[in-house]
C-alpha cells in the first residue's frame, strides 16, 4: 500500500536532511506506528505520504514515495485526497466549517461527489464513528476526543485507503484516547484500512500496532518491522516493555494482557516485599505552602470549580488529574490569580495571588501554562533569559544558567520559536524559576515530550521538591505521575473526588492505574524502578 | 404538497429568505420616523426571533443588537441635548450651563437651553437607526452567516471560503490575545502597560499565522481546489462582472431606499446590476467544480418569508408616495398618528412566526447520545 524507496527530505534552510535513505513498505490493512524522539522527522515522514512534503512545505524530496500506486512526487496533496486521509496534530486547526455534519461533507464537496452519494457516505461515517448523536453540534462545542473523531470522520467520508494521523491522542485524557484508539482499531479490522500513526505516548498505542517504524534520528538508519523485534532494541519504551526487557520475558510483551500472563513468577517473587520509599519525598511532610479553600470559579453559566479545597506542602509533588474539562487548568490558574474566584480564597505563603502585584508574585508562585509559547516574545534565548533576570531582580545569567541545566547545548542566539517542544518547556520553566517561587505549578507539561525529555523534566521537578519548593502539576500522564508524584488529587466536574498518596489513589482507580500496577495486579507497585530496586535490595 | 413546501415540517429555513425578510423590514423602517411604527418594527423582529430562533451560538445576536441600539439612542439624545440650538424649537425643557466657544466655532453651541423638539427629533432618528439594527440583528440570530455563505453561487466560492475562514479567525484572535495577556502576568508584567502591546501582538500573530498555514494544509489535503477547471482569464471575467453587478445593485438599492433619489433612475441601475451579476455568476459557474451537501431548499416557506418582508417594504413605499403625513414627524412634539396602511404592512412582517417551518427540536440533534465504546485491548 505504501512504498518508500530510499526516501529523503531536506528543507531549504536546513544544514542536514531531516530524513535520508528511508526504505520501507507498509502492507494493506496494517496499523503502522511511527515512533522517534522529538525532531526525528516523524511529522515529516507522515507528511510525505500525502504529498504535503514537498508540495506544500517546500524542501526537496529524494527517492520515491508511492501510496496506493501513486507517486507523491507527481501528485499534489489535493490529488491524493481520495486515497490518503490526513489528520494533523491539532484537529481544530484543520476544521473548515462549523458543524459536524458539514465538516464530514467538506471533502466530498471538493471532490465533486454527487449529492445522493455524498448523503449516503456522511450517514455511513456518522454511524461508523459513533458520531450520529453529534451531527448537528457546533465544532467549537466538542470535547477533545469528539473533535479527534470528527477529524477522522471528515477524511473517512472520502473513502481513503490510507489514514495518516499525527499524534492523535497526545492532547487527550486516558478515556478519550481509548475512544479514539478503539475507533482506529475498528477501522483497521472492519474496513482493512491502512493506518499510519505517529505517537509519543507509546504506552497507549504500541499494543495495537502491526508494524513499528522507529526513526532513531541523527542520521542512523530507520528500522521498520514487527513491533516486538523493534521494541527489543528501541531506545523509547513504555513501562510494560521496560519491565519485560528487565525481566527477560520472551516474547517481549507489548500489551498489559500479555505481560500479566508472563508475570506470574515475578509476582510470586515480589510477594512479601514493599516498594522503596518513593521519589524525593521527605520523611516528614514539609511546612504548608499554599492553601485553597472552598474555591468556586464560574465561566458564564458553567461552574468550572465548585468548592475545591487543596493544601500543598513544601517538598511535596502533587499531581492533579481528571478528565478534560474537570477543572484542572482553572484550579492552577486560580492559584496564581489569573481567574477570579466567585467564592472561597487562595493563600500562597501568606498572600492572595489575585490581589498581589505580578512582580512580587514572581517570588511566591509561578505557573508554566499549557502552551508555554504564550510567555515567549523575545528574539532569542539570550534575550528571553536576560529579560527574566531583570523582571525577577535576579543576578545576571541566572536564568540562562538554569536553562542550560534543563536543556543543555542550545545556542544563545536561537529563536524561541525554533526550539523543540521539550526545549521550549525547559526555557519557560527556567524563566518561571528565575523568581524562585515557593509554589510551582505546571499545566500539562508533558504534552508533546518524548521519553527522554520527560525523564529530564521528572528529574528537574524532583530536584526542586528536594530543595523545598512545593510542586503541583496538572496532567493526563499516568506514568509521569507514578514516577514523581507524592500525592494525587483527582478532580471530576469541578470537585475533588479523591486526594491521597500516589500509590493509594492510582492503584485504586482503573482509569489512572499505571501499566506496572496493571501487570502486577495487587500491591502498590507503580513503576519499573519500584520493582527493580525492591528486588535489588532483597537479593 | 411536497414536504419541503409545508410550513409544518421542522427544518432550517434558507438563510437567504431570512435576510430578504430582514432587509424588507429594514427598508420599511428607513422610510418612516413615526415612533409608533418604528417600535412596531422592533417588536415584530423581536417576536419572530423569539418564535423561530435555534439553540445555536449565534442565536443570541438579537439581544446584543437590541442593547447596542438602546445605547445608540441614548447617545444620540445626549449629544443632541448638549449641542441643541434654539432654532430647533420653542419648548425649552431645561437649560444647561453654556460653554463659551471661540468665534471660529460660530455655528456650534455647547450647552444652553435644551428644547423638547430637539430631544424628540433625536429620539426618533435614533429609533429609526435602532429599528434597522434590530432587523440586521434578527437576521443574524435566525440565519447563520456561514449558511448564507454556503449558498453563494460557485463563482463566488473562493470569496465565500475566505469569509468563512475570517469568521473563524476573528474570534480566535480575541481569545488568543486575552490568553497571552493573562500569561504575561506570569512573567511579572502588569497587564495594562503599553509596552505589553508588542509582547501580546507577537505571540498572537505568530499563532494565527501558524494556524492559517495548518488550515491551508488541511484544506489542501482534503481536496480543496482540486477540480477547478476554469482558466484564470475566465475567472477574472466572472469576478469582474460580478463585482460590477454588485456595485450597480448597491447604487440602485441605495436610490430606492433613500426616498429623495428619483425612483425611475434607481430602478434601471438596480436591474442592470442584477443582470450583470447574474451573468457573471452564470459565466463563473459554467463548470461546477464542486457539489453541495444538503443544500437548503428554496420552497414555499422561503417564498412566503421573503415575500412578507418585501411586501412590507413595498407597502411602506406606497404609503410614502400617497400619504406621507403619517410616516414623517413634521412636528416632533405632536402626537404621532396611527396610519393604517403602514401598520398593516409592518404587521405582515409577523408572518414568518407562523409560516416559517418550526426549528428542528434539540432532541433530534441528540446531544446526549453516547459514542459506542469498543472494549479496548489492554
Amino acid at each position: 500500500m505504501i512504498v518508500l524507496e530510499r526516501m529523503g527530505v531536506r528543507y531549504a534552510d536546513a544544514a542536514v536532511p531531516t530524513l535520508s535513505e528511508v526504505s520501507l513498505v507498509v502492507e494493506e490493512g496494517e496499523l503502522a506506528l511511527v515512533v522517534g524522539r522529538t525532531g526525528s522527522g516523524k511529522s515529516t515522514l507522515l507528511r510525505t505520504l500525502n504529498g504535503l512534503v514537498p508540495h506544500f512545505s517546500g524542501g526537496t524530496l529524494y527517492g520515491r514515495v508511492v501510496v496506493a500506486g501513486r507517486d507523491t512526487a507527481r501528485f499534489r496533496p489535493r490529488e491524493l485526497a481520495d486515497v490518503v486521509g490526513f489528520v494533523g496534530q491539532d484537529p481544530q486547526a484543520g476544521f473548515v466549517t462549523d458543524r459536524v455534519e458539514d465538516e464530514l461533507a467538506y471533502g466530498l464537496e471538493s471532490l465533486a461527489v454527487a449529492a445522493p452519494v455524498m448523503r449516503k457516505r456522511v450517514e455511513e461515517t456518522l454511524d461508523l464513528l459513533g458520531l450520529a448523536g453529534l451531527r448537528h453540534r457546533a465544532l467549537a462545542d466538542l470535547s477533545g476526543g469528539e473533535r479527534q473523531r470528527v477529524a477522522i470522520g471528515s477524511v473517512l467520508t472520502m473513502h481513503p485507503r490510507v489514514l495518516v494521523l499525527d499524534e492523535p491522542t497526545s492532547a487527550l485524557d486516558p478515556q478519550a484516547a481509548e475512544e479514539v484508539l478503539a475507533t482506529l482499531q475498528r477501522l483497521v479490522h472492519d474496513l482493512a484500512l491502512t493506518v499510519v500513526v505517529a505517537e509519543h505516548r507509546l504506552e497507549r498505542v504500541v499494543q495495537y500496532a502491526d508494524r513499528l517504524i522507529h526513526l532513531p534520528g541523527a542520521g542512523r538508519p530507520v528500522v521498520s518491522g514487527d513491533p516486538r523485534q523493534v521494541m527489543g532494541s528501541c531506545d523509547l519504551a513504555p513501562p510494560v516493555v521496560e519491565l519485560g526487557r528487565w525481566a527477560g520475558w520472551r516474547p517481549l510483551p507489548l500489551s498489559i494482557r500479555d505481560a500479566r500472563r508472563a508475570a506470574a513468577p515475578l509476582r510470586s517473587q515480589l510477594q512479601g516485599t514493599r516498594p522503596p520509599r518513593r521519589g524525593a519525598a521527605p520523611a516528614r511532610p514539609g511546612a504548608e505552602c499554599a492553601r485553597i479553600e472552598g474555591l468556586v470559579v464560574r465561566y458564564g453559566d458553567t461552574f468550572a470549580l465548585r468548592g475545591v479545597d487543596l493544601v500543598t506542602r513544601r517538598g511535596e509533588i502533587t499531581a492533579v488529574m481528571g478528565r478534560n474539562g474537570a477543572g484542572k487548568s482553572t484550579l492552577l490558574a486560580a492559584a496564581v490569580g489569573l481567574v477570579d474566584a466567585r467564592a472561597g480564597h487562595v493563600d500562597v505563603a501568606g498572600v492572595d495571588p489575585g490581589r498581589t502585584n505580578p512582580r512580587k508574585l514572581l517570588h511566591t508562585v509561578g505557573l508554566v501554562p499549557q502552551d508555554p509559547a504564550d510567555l515567549l516574545y523575545g528574539e532569542s534565548v539570550a534575550a528571553e533569559c536576560s529579560q527574566a533576570d531583570a523582571d525577577a531582580g535576579a543576578p545576571r545569567g541566572s536564568c540562562r544558567e538554569r536553562f542550560a541545566e534543563l536543556a543543555p547545548g542550545v545556542p544563545d542566539e536561537q529563536h524561541p520559536r525554533d526550539l523543540s517542544e521539550g526545549q521550549r518547556l525547559a526555557l519557560v520553566l527556567a524563566i518561571v524559576l528565575t523568581g524562585r517561587p515557593l509554589q510551582l505549578l505546571l499545566d500539562e507539561p508533558t504534552r508533546g515530550l518524548d521519553y527522554t525529555a520527560k525523564r529530564r523534566l521528572a528529574a528537574a521537578l524532583r530536584d526542586l521538591a528536594a530543595r523545598g519548593h512545593a510542586v503541583v502539576l496538572a496532567t493526563h500522564d499516568v506514568e509521569l505521575v507514578a514516577e514523581i508524584a507524592d500525592r494525587v488529587v483527582v478532580l471530576a466536574d469541578g470537585e475533588v473526588v479523591s486526594d491521597g498518596p500516589t500509590d493509594e489513589v492510582l492503584v485504586a482507580s482503573p482509569a489512572f492505574a499505571p501499566q506496572v500496577t496493571k501487570v502486577l495486579g495487587a500491591g502498590p507497585w507503580l513503576t519499573v524502578s519500584d520493582v527493580t530496586t525492591a528486588l535489588g535490595a532483597a537479593s | 404538497m411536497r414536504p419541503v413546501n409545508s410550513p409544518l415540517l421542522p427544518r432550517a429555513l434558507h438563510a437567504g429568505a431570512w435576510w430578504l425578510w430582514a432587509v424588507g423590514l429594514a427598508a420599511a423602517a428607513s422610510r418612516t420616523t413615526n415612533p409608533l411604527l418604528l417600535v412596531l418594527v422592533i417588536a415584530v423582529t423581536g417576536f419572530v426571533v423569539a418564535a423561530r430562533r435555534t439553540d445555536d451560538p449565534w442565536a443570541g445576536a438579537f439581544s446584543a443588537f437590541l442593547k447596542f441600539s438602546l445605547v445608540l439612542i441614548a447617545l444620540r439624545v445626549c449629544l443632541q441635548a448638549l449641542l441643541s440650538r434654539a432654532s430647533q424649537g420653542v419648548t425649552v425643557l431645561f437649560t444647561l450651563p453654556e460653554v463659551p466657544l471661540p468665534d471660529w466655532l460660530a455655528g456650534v453651541k455647547l450647552g444652553g437651553s435644551v428644547t423638547a423638539e430637539a430631544v424628540l427629533a433625536a429620539t426618533y432618528a435614533g429609533l429609526q437607526l435602532a429599528a434597522v439594527l434590530c432587523c440586521v440583528g434578527a437576521a443574524n440570530a435566525l440565519a447563520s452567516a456561514r449558511r448564507l455563505l454556503a449558498s453563494v453561487p460557485g463563482a463566488l466560492y473562493e470569496a465565500g471560503v475566505a469569509c468563512v475562514v475570517a469568521l473563524t479567525f476573528a474570534p480566535q484572535l480575541v481569545t488568543d490575545a486575552r490568553r497571552v495577556r493573562r500569561a504575561h502576568r506570569l512573567r511579572g508584567h502588569s497587564p495594562r502597560r503599553l509596552s505589553g502591546l508588542r509582547r501580546t501582538a507577537l505571540p498572537v500573530l505568530e499563532g494565527a499565522l501558524d494556524r492559517s498555514i495548518e488550515l491551508a494544509a488541511a484544506m489542501d489535503a482534503r481536496g480543496y481546489g482540486r477540480s477547478n477547471t476554469l482558466s484564470a482569464r475566465a475567472r477574472r471575467i466572472a469576478t469582474g462582472l460580478v463585482a460590477a453587478g454588485l456595485l450597480g445593485m448597491c447604487i440602485g438599492g441605495y436610490g430606492l431606499l433613500d426616498g429623495s433619489a428619483v425612483a425611475i433612475r434607481a430602478m434601471p441601475t438596480l436591474a442592470l446590476g442584477a443582470v450583470l451579476a447574474a451573468a457573471g455568476l452564470a459565466w463563473g459557474g459554467r463548470r461546477t467544480p464542486r457539489t453541495r451537501y444538503r443544500p437548503d431548499p428554496w420552497a414555499l416557506p422561503e417564498w412566503l418569508v421573503a415575500g412578507s418582508g418585501i411586501a412590507c417594504a413595498a407597502l411602506l413605499v406606497v404609503a410614502d408616495t400617497t400619504s406621507p403625513s403619517g410616516l414623517v414627524m413634521v412636528d416632533p412634539v405632536a402626537m404621532p398618528v396611527v396610519p393604517l396602511l403602514p401598520v398593516a404592512g409592518i404587521l405582515l412582517g409577523l408572518a414568518p412566526a407562523l409560516l416559517a417551518p418550526p426549528v428542528p427540536s434539540p432532541a433530534r440533534s441528540g446531544a446526549n447520545a453516547a459514542p459506542p465504546r469498543v472494549a479496548a485491548r489492554t
